[in-house]
């Protein structure tokens, strides 16, 4: 029986049981980063909220910049082989329309995510990124694949 | 500084008052709007973490209206108005009667529904905004409302992330409107920045 394990804003959730289904329901601009080990079938999920890291704040999961090589890190301490990492990434959604610099966090959060992967040597294998609608994820264990459910469409899959 | 979880009763009372008048105020520009009499019921007024606030609207994936505003001038903060898509539904018919978009045309989020939907989350935050001004009697401005028709998280989230500099609160005012068999929730938000929220209790005189 698949365990949903819901990942909050700024968490993490790492897991090395196959039957896992890491997810976030309703992610609007934040990024949901998924980092898979599909040899040793290990994953884990980070959510997070801003591009870059403010000083003065203690919790690494809440930015891009940070939460990847710390999701990372927590990964390869849960056994995972970084040679086999690869990552999946969704959300970063522009979700009001307005000139506001406010509505593009989203894009902001998306572009600092892979600038992140790009620097540790992480392969991007999937990603749905932008646009202007709320996803839910569900980031399998079994096989690393990524369901993504949006309002009146059909789900995807990455 | 004065956080919202910090205040006291006479406090707390004082902001309760500006949600019964703001409701009030929402009740009957909603009146006028549908050229009926709407009757509300007594708001609930509380201070809420924003994190649980997708929670209290009946759960991260269920379908809202969101209406965004941004507050300057004498404070500075945040709205959001919120209420469900039945309940947005529900106002369409009254409104528009057969003229009004269909569930699908609401999610779909086209020209009518669009422009119907953020008529009316205007002139509902613009009601409680009013509250706060003349309570207050400070001068407050506010953006062009920004409207969003998707799953109460991912509404949600963009205004915690701008806000997760300055508080993790929100003051929330439940208000059911009634008009005839019809029932309809709308949840007022504000969450005011840094120092704002002194501004507000010190204007009411209850520092």
């Amino acid at each position: 029986m698949a365990r949903k394990i819901a990942v909050g804003m700024a968490e993490y959730r790492v897991s090395n049981d196959p039957e896992d289904v890491l997810c976030v329901l309703g992610l609007g601009s934040c990024v949901g980063v998924c980092l898979y080990d599909p040899v040793r079938r290990i994953g884990g999920m980070v959510h997070v909220l801003l591009p870059e890291h403010l000083p003065g704040q203690s919790n690494p999961f809440k930015f891009a910049d940070t939460a990847v090589p710390a999701l990372l890190a927590e990964v390869e301490k849960a056994g995972a082989n970084r040679r086999n990492i690869f990552a999946k990434i969704s959300g970063g959604a522009k979700m009001f329309s307005g000139a506001d610099t406010l509505f593009d966090i989203g894009k902001r959060n998306a572009e600092a995510v892979k600038e992140a992967l790009k620097v540790l040597g992480i392969p991007l294998k999937g990603e749905d990124v932008g646009g202007n609608r709320g996803r839910s994820i569900f980031f399998y264990l079994e096989d690393g694949r990524l369901e993504i459910k949006i309002l009146g469409r059909d789900v995807m899959v990455i | 500084m004065v956080l919202f979880e910090d205040l006291n009763e006479m406090q707390l009372d004082a902001l309760k008052e500006i949600g019964n008048i703001g409701a009030g105020n929402a009740a009957t520009a909603l009146s006028k709007m549908v050229g009926k009499r709407v009757n509300m019921e007594v708001p609930l007024v509380r201070i809420l973490p924003l994190k649980d606030v997708p929670e209290w609207l009946g759960g991260p994936e269920k379908e809202v209206l969101g209406v965004y505003l941004s507050v300057f001038g004498a404070l500075a903060g945040h709205i959001l108005f919120v209420m469900t898509i039945d309940d947005a539904l529900k106002i369409m018919r009254i409104l528009l009667g057969d003229m009004a978009p269909s569930r699908d045309q609401i999610l779909s989020m086209d020209e009518l529904a669009s422009s119907a939907m953020g008529e009316i989350g205007n002139i509902l935050s613009s009601s409680y905004l009013s509250a706060l001004a003349d309570f207050t009697g400070l001068h407050l401005n506010h953006s062009v409302p920004a409207i969003a028709v998707d799953m109460a998280g991912a509404i949600v989230d963009v205004v915690l992330i701008e806000i997760s500099q300055h508080s993790d609160y929100a003051l929330l005012i439940e208000t059911v409107f009634v008009e005839e068999e019809d029932r309809i929730t709308g949840y007022f938000m504000l969450i005011p920045d840094t120092g704002s929220l002194e501004i507000i209790l010190q204007a009411l005189g209850v520092v």
